[in-house]
């Protein structure tokens, strides 16, 4: 029952279409940074380009997917009509006007400072009132899902939240409460500074406040993918999800230790206690855990899949997977890429071993794994899943989207593994320009080509992607039925209130953001001294 | 079902929930900021207050060392975004007048003809730091040096706002326009040289960063080794001298050679 297709639609297109461009632009970087391209003489374009790529990626992209994503777990798991549409298409269209507001002095080279600002860098005011626009558009979609969750829970007293939707909310809320470290720091010490209010900023303190976005973000980017693991994959592989309180306790998990860990990416800066980072660190390893019992969780739903199936044996079970399944595979692909991702996120955390990799391609390998990666491939799959339940329309090429997914995680691969492995060398990031002639980083070379090879496939798989949705609007009419979720195998007719309820979860979140984040943000807010001269992008 | 139901210690989540928080934050708030600072054996802390202060990044007075005397003088000059903004017709004109003392090495219209900077239209803050610096001692130079020591503040901004309005004439002598050296477009990484043009136009521009294109050959060639003898050292946070010490003397002349032989109208308008 999805009442507001047109809604859903115009969120995923938006998203998509935007995505497609940021991934023009992301290839276009691989290989003009790499020796089979020939270097355009002028690093002002590329970060121009990088800055594009980051900002639709970091902030459109995925606020979009979980949007839409979100309206439909509203719509379809509570089965009830979207309470506030026209409230949901204002945070449209501020994103829609955002997103130009931003992109505009991007294109004009007045705000190459990288999604993640940079302070002491300033670019043009428009470009973060954009962002900041993005944010509040997605903000409205928060309020709008704790609504439709408590008309819901009016309506149904007592009764258990559907897991999609208990988790749906859970995420709203730890982007609320994310979204607001990097609120604070562009609207108290970023906009001023761009407005011309004030000529110096405290980049120490604004890069801590941007830590408080910078993780949890990538949880919030997380939440669609988690939710469709548990909820969308046991049912379309056939199986049945193994626990329904083991997935709650994950969102909780995610919802209590995703936020008050940040630190972690300012293990270099100096204005950071070391206490501090410890602590930061140790909750950090903490969040790994939501994510181990949803790998266990998703592997005995899918063993229970596979034995319905007719599957036997210790690992032979596997064999009788529906591989042919684009679910399956994504999963397949989304997991591999998390094991990987998260293994290489585990020494990120470690403040010592962070050391060596620090500020290197390591990072920037890394992130591309895990959210351009396990993330986003299961982005493509929640796509293909809810298509033909909003264009009323088949998806009838499997094949296609098979390929499709088999380039994304080959891409993928392609494309990280070998810029890890330069990280290691000691590669740095952010770099416009690699003299590849010198004789210190030849070697290196071969690496970096293969990783822009890597790009060119990931872009036929976007490609290829936007294709086949383009497709599926054109194909003959056919009713998909009802969208449902997984069952579980004991399906809950009662929930324990804490796991039915998100109170307890946010109050332990915010108090952690306190006690984590308390004292270093006052004492940098406190402290005389501390600004810089800003640096103006593009001005003299 | 209410929050007076879950939020009480009656409720086993709540209490398993808050309690293994707690414990946890406890326990890693005792290990970093108890344990592992007096795990340092080489760090002395004088009590356990001492070791958390630190931990916590309490901003502590640095020890009783006396900062190194400067012998030489440095850059002292602040630039704000009003320093210069809007000059008036009547401040154009005042610099106009004062001008008239610099022709002899600047040029009559901003041209040189004396291997000294061409400043024809270059950029405001560039002339007004450079003044500051002579006068200050910053920056010396047995011809320039007199003439700056005894200009006020005022007179300082007159003259950076009439330099600055004067269109970029061609230079004296133009030669046929070089290609770009690597040295100019891409620095050289390895080395930690960002590229020349990335400050100096041709890339980009950055505050106080003059534009160089025809400027005189010899001019800047003796600027750079100046640099890199730290014969001059008025630049902020030795950025000059750090590059100019990592070039080699073959790409000394590279640039030089590229920037005298542009023509200035190629400079970028950004102003």
């Amino acid at each position: 029952m999805l009442a507001n297709r047109k809604l859903i639609l115009a969120h995923f297109w938006l998203a998509f279409a935007v995505f497609g461009v940021a991934l023009t632009l992301g290839a276009w970087q691989m290989f003009i940074r790499s020796p089979i391209g020939t270097w355009l003489s002028n690093p002002e374009l590329y970060y121009r380009s990088l800055t594009a790529h980051g900002t639709v990626m970091g902030y459109v992209f995925p606020t979009l997917v979980a949007m839409a994503f979100g309206y439909a777990i509203s719509e379809s798991a509570l089965e009830q009509r979207l309470v506030g549409v026209r409230w949901a298409w204002t945070g449209f269209w501020l994103i829609v006007i955002g997103s130009i507001m931003a992109v505009i002095p991007i294109a004009l080279g007045r705000a190459s400072v990288l999604y993640t600002f940079y302070p002491p860098l300033i670019g043009n005011v428009f470009y973060y009132l954009g962002v900041v626009l993005v944010v509040v558009g997605s903000w409205i979609w928060v309020a709008l899902m704790s609504i439709n969750l408590h008309v819901w829970r009016k309506a149904h007293p007592g009764a258990a939240v559907p897991l999609a939707m208990y988790a749906n909310v859970a995420g709203s809320y730890l982007w609320a409460w994310t979204a607001l470290g990097a609120a604070l720091e562009l609207l108290l010490q970023i906009i001023p500074v761009a407005a011309g209010l004030k000529a110096t900023i405290d980049a120490g303190l604004a890069r801590v406040f941007f830590s408080w976005t910078l993780h949890a973000i990538v949880y919030f980017w997380l939440m669609p993918t988690y939710i469709a693991y548990y909820t969308i994959v046991p049912r379309a592989i056939g199986g049945r999800v193994y626990s329904d309180s083991m997935a709650r306790i994950s969102f909780i998990l995610f919802l209590v230790v995703a936020m008050p860990i940040g630190m972690h990416h300012t293990f270099g800066d100096p204005q950071v206690g070391a206490g501090f980072k410890f602590i930061h660190s140790a909750f950090t390893a903490l969040v790994a855990l939501p994510t181990l019992l949803t790998v266990f969780t998703i592997c005995a739903s899918v063993e229970i899949a596979a034995r319905l199936r007719g599957g036997r044996g210790l690992f032979g079970w596997m064999r009788a997977l529906p591989w042919d399944n684009p679910m399956m595979l994504a999963l397949a692909f989304s997991f591999i890429m998390l094991g990987f991702g998260g293994a290489g996120g585990l020494i990120n955390m470690s403040y010592q071993l962070d050391a060596s990799i620090h500020n290197t391609q390591w990072i920037t390998g890394h992130f591309h794994l895990i959210f351009g990666g396990a993330i986003v491939i299961m982005y493509f799959a929640i796509a293909y899943d809810l298509w033909p339940h909003l264009t009323g329309r088949e998806l009838i090429d499997l094949r296609m989207i098979r390929t499709q997914l088999w380039l994304w995680f080959v891409g993928m691969m392609v494309t990280t593994f070998p810029w890890h492995w330069v990280g290691i060398l000691g590669m740095p990031r952010r770099m416009a320009y690699f003299d590849f002639g010198d004789p210190a980083i030849a070697p290196q070379a071969l690496s970096v080509t293969l990783s822009a090879i890597g790009g060119f496939i990931l872009l036929t798989s976007g490609i290829l992607f936007l294709v086949i949705l383009a497709r599926g609007m054109r194909t003959p009419q056919a009713d998909a039925g009802p969208y449902r979720f997984a069952l579980a195998v004991h399906q809950q007719a009662t929930v324990p209130l804490a796991l039915n309820t998100h109170a307890l979860w946010v109050a332990l979140m915010i108090a952690l953001t306190l006690t984590n984040y308390g004292y270093p943000i006052l004492t940098l807010a406190l402290t005389e001294g501390t600004s810089v001269p800003a640096v103006f992008v593009g001005a003299q | 079902m209410s929050a007076r139901d879950l939020f009480t210690f009656h409720n086993r989540h709540f209490r398993s929930g808050v309690g293994i928080t707690a414990a946890i934050l406890i326990v890693t708030a005792i290990a970093g900021f108890i344990v592992l600072p007096f795990a340092q054996p080489w760090v002395q802390f004088a009590n356990v207050w001492d070791a958390i202060c630190s931990a916590a990044g309490v901003p502590q007075r640095a020890a009783n060392v006396a900062a190194p005397e400067q012998t030489r003088r440095l850059s002292e000059v602040v630039l704000t975004s009003h320093t210069l903004s809007r000059p008036s017709q009547e401040a154009i004109g005042r610099g106009a007048t004062l001008a008239q003392r610099c022709a002899i090495c600047h040029g009559p219209t901003g041209i040189s003809r004396a291997d000294s900077p061409n400043l024809a239209g270059q950029y405001a803050a560039v002339i007004y730091k450079e003044l500051h610096d002579f006068r200050s001692g910053a920056r010396t130079n047995a011809v320039m040096s007199p003439f700056a020591v005894n200009l006020t503040d005022q007179e300082i901004a007159d003259l950076s706002n009439y330099y600055a309005y004067l269109p970029r004439l061609p230079a004296y002598h133009p030669t046929p326009q070089l290609p770009k050296p690597n040295i100019v477009i891409y620095g050289a990484p390895m080395r930690g040289i960002a590229p020349c043009g990335s400050c100096h136009g041709a890339l980009d521009n950055k505050t106080g960063s003059p534009w160089l294109e025809g400027q005189s050959e010899a001019y800047m060639k003796a600027q750079l080794q100046a640099f890199a003898s730290g014969e001059r050292r008025n630049d902020i946070s030795q950025q000059m001298r750090n590059i100019a010490r990592a070039m080699t003397p073959q790409e000394i002349e590279q640039a030089a050679a590229y920037y005298a032989s542009q023509p200035p109208d190629v400079v970028k308008a950004v102003d």
